[in-house]
């Protein structure tokens, strides 16, 4: 299972990368949206998948039983979906503002606050 | 239970939630603000007072042992940074209380800003890898907020540049977290230390200390990652520039300096990476400073070239240069923030922070030119200064392992660092008024904040510089008694460069 989905994070990581060096400020939140996926996806393989035991502790014996999965990746990936989305969400309507304070979405015609972010982009 | 562990992060955000829960209650949010800076302030010192006397304090919350539950602790390091910061951050806020409008309040200003300062303080004492990247977040959604409130173009472009960069940084972050994880099963610094020690692939290690390092060093404005620094602390407000300047930087530095000394203590070449880093990020800091002629713009030069000293000790790795880096990094939090509120006023005061338009604030505003001039030579590094305390001690750390190159690079940016201060101090300060048409074009540019909305309650004329004279008098008590405070970062220092010490007091007799 794991082998199949490596390529997958693979896949998205290079997406993500792919969608940042857009100019459009919209392609760009895909690509942090897909970059904060690719992150959580790889928390989640990276660790494991176990063979689908509840990782409940008998108390017979005082172990979780034999081929439990590891329930603090999973416990990781929620927290960081959750914050991934709060502050998409917040991007969202910040690209949205700049929309309507300068009347563009292309980051090449954003005033620029400074010479060092055009060089940035180039 | 060690409350003094927990009170620095609960203080601040209790002030905050209290303050959403007086939602439109302009004077009673700016009081709790204050009042949630000043008692972290005391907790800080509390802190600090137990550190020194009873060494490292721990605190398992939810009484998890370690390394299971997420573990506070609070070493030297930990401890100074965090007392350098609670007076930087409140001396901002209290700034900020005086001058914030009332527009800006409405939107619940200062609950952000208490935000901020408590996350400032979870990120200064968790042990905890996860928990280290919560307290990023919470940190970065306050800081967002805060430097998109406004209407300027300009503004809206930094903030963009600002948060998109953060959220890369943010990922990599995650996916370090995550490598970690899956490299030795456990988040806790303590234990992660032991681990990853033992790991057979160091080039995975390797790989997790490239993850990290670019995830800090993005944070920490550290040169290739410093780009976006300079292009967006200006844009805001000043009250929110000088909360930025003097906190959110040094988090990442602080990061890193704790990471690289218990993850990677043996990675020569992540060590050397720094190295290079801290060089560059130096130079091409004080470079970009030097072409500027906005004030604050200068400024944000100044902080990415600041933090390459703070690197230039970590890089080094010996006790004395990790003291060097403490102290660098309490006294260039106290100075710079000092200096980005004489900013504040000045633009208060003249509706401009343009070099061009002004002139002759000697003679109007003496106070604020001895309170910046004071600053600027701290952060300069002119003895008796606390700058000079710290850039000798990494100075001389540096001669000690023979890194020649970085000493030689470390002293010429100081020279520059000195020229754009006095760069500063002559156009702003020391030159005549310039004449009616130049400020009037200055003005027209707008680098002003658009300031609308009614003023604040609290406003008192001339008692706004009170703040950065506070600071620069801290600062100098810095320079003068150096003695006994770099005692106190050579003891940082020391615990940094053994983290048996650290593992020790986290984990007890676990291992």
């Amino acid at each position: 299972m794991e082998v199949l989905f490596a390529p997958v994070v693979g896949i998205l990581f290079a997406s993500a990368v792919y969608m940042l060096m857009q100019r459009s400020l919209g392609q760009v939140i895909i690509g942090l949206a897909l970059l904060s996926n690719a992150a959580n996806l790889f928390i989640f393989v990276a660790s494991g998948f176990g063979e689908g035991a509840a990782p409940i502790v008998d108390p017979a014996v005082n172990a979780t039983p034999e081929g439990a999965a590891d329930p603090v990746p999973q416990a990781m990936v929620l927290t960081a979906i959750v914050i991934g989305f709060g502050v998409l969400a917040f991007f969202i309507t910040l690209a949205y503002r700049v929309y309507r304070i300068t009347g563009t979405d292309d980051l090449e015609d954003l005033p620029a606050a400074d010479m060092a972010s055009t060089e940035e982009s180039t | 239970m060690n409350w003094w562990l927990v009170l620095p992060i609960a203080l601040p955000f209790l002030g905050s939630v209290l303050g959403l829960a007086a939602f439109g209650r302009d004077r009673i949010q700016r009081v709790l603000a204050v009042a949630g800076a000043v008692g972290q302030l005391v907790a800080a010192i509390g802190l600090l007072r137990a550190v020194a006397t009873e060494g490292i304090q721990v605190m398992q919350l939810g009484n998890w042992p370690a390394p299971f539950g997420i573990t506070i602790v609070a070493d030297h390091f930990s401890a100074l940074s965090l007392l350098a910061g609670s007076i930087a951050g409140g001396a901002a806020i209290v700034y900020a209380a005086m001058t914030v409008d009332r527009r800006r309040t409405r939107i619940g200003y200062f609950s952000y800003a208490g935000i901020l300062t408590a996350a400032v303080a979870g990120a200064f004492l968790t042990g905890d890898l996860f928990n280290l990247f919560v307290w990023f977040e919470v940190m970065l959604i306050a800081s967002f907020v805060l430097l998109a409130v406004g209407r300027r173009p300009q503004q809206a472009s930094g903030a963009t540049t600002y948060v998109t960069l953060n959220l890369i940084a943010s990922a990599t972050f995650l996916t370090g977290a995550g490598l970690a994880y899956a490299l030795v099963g456990t988040l806790n610094f303590a234990d992660l230390s032991v681990r990853l020690a033992e790991v057979e692939q160091r080039q995975l290690v390797a790989a997790l200390a490239i993850l990290l390092l670019a995830a800090f060093g993005s944070k920490a404005a550290a040169y290739p990652l410093s780009a976006w620094l300079p292009a967006s602390y200006h844009t805001p407000a000043p009250d929110v520039s000088a909360l930025f300047a003097g906190l959110l930087t040094k988090v990442g530095v602080y990061a890193v300096a704790r990471s690289v000394t218990l993850f990677f203590p043996e990675e020569r070449i992540i060590h050397d990476v720094i190295l290079v880093g801290a060089g560059l990020t130096m130079t091409i800091g004080v470079l970009g400073a030097l072409a500027q002629y906005d004030m604050r713009r200068l400024l944000s030069f100044h902080i990415a070239s600041q933090v390459g000293y703070m690197f230039m000790g970590v890089g080094l790795l010996t006790p004395l240069a990790l003291a060097g880096t403490t102290f660098y990094m309490a006294q260039h939090m106290v100075t710079k923030t000092s200096l980005f509120l004489v900013a504040g006023v000045i633009e208060e005061r003249r509706g401009t922070g343009d070099l061009k338009a002004l002139g002759g604030l000697y003679r109007t505003h003496l106070p604020l030119a001895i309170i910046f001039l004071l600053a600027a030579m701290a952060l300069a590094g002119i003895p008796p200064f606390s700058g000079f305390v710290a850039k000798f001690a990494l100075a001389r750390a540096g001669l000690e392992v023979d890194a020649w190159l970085i000493v030689g690079v470390s002293l010429a940016v100081s020279l520059l660092t000195l020229l754009s201060m006095v760069k500063i101090w002559n156009e702003a300060f020391w030159k005549d008024p310039p004449t009616d048409e130049v400020v009037a074009e200055a003005l027209e540019v707008a680098h002003t904040p658009e300031t609308a909305g009614p003023a604040s309650p609290f406003y008192r004329g001339a008692w706004i510089i009170a703040p950065a004279a506070v600071l620069a008098s801290v600062s100098v008590t810095m320079g003068l008694a150096a003695g006994p405070l770099f005692e106190l970062a050579m003891a940082a220092g020391e615990e940094l460069a053994d983290p048996s010490l650290y593992v020790e007091a986290v984990l007890g007799g676990a291992r």
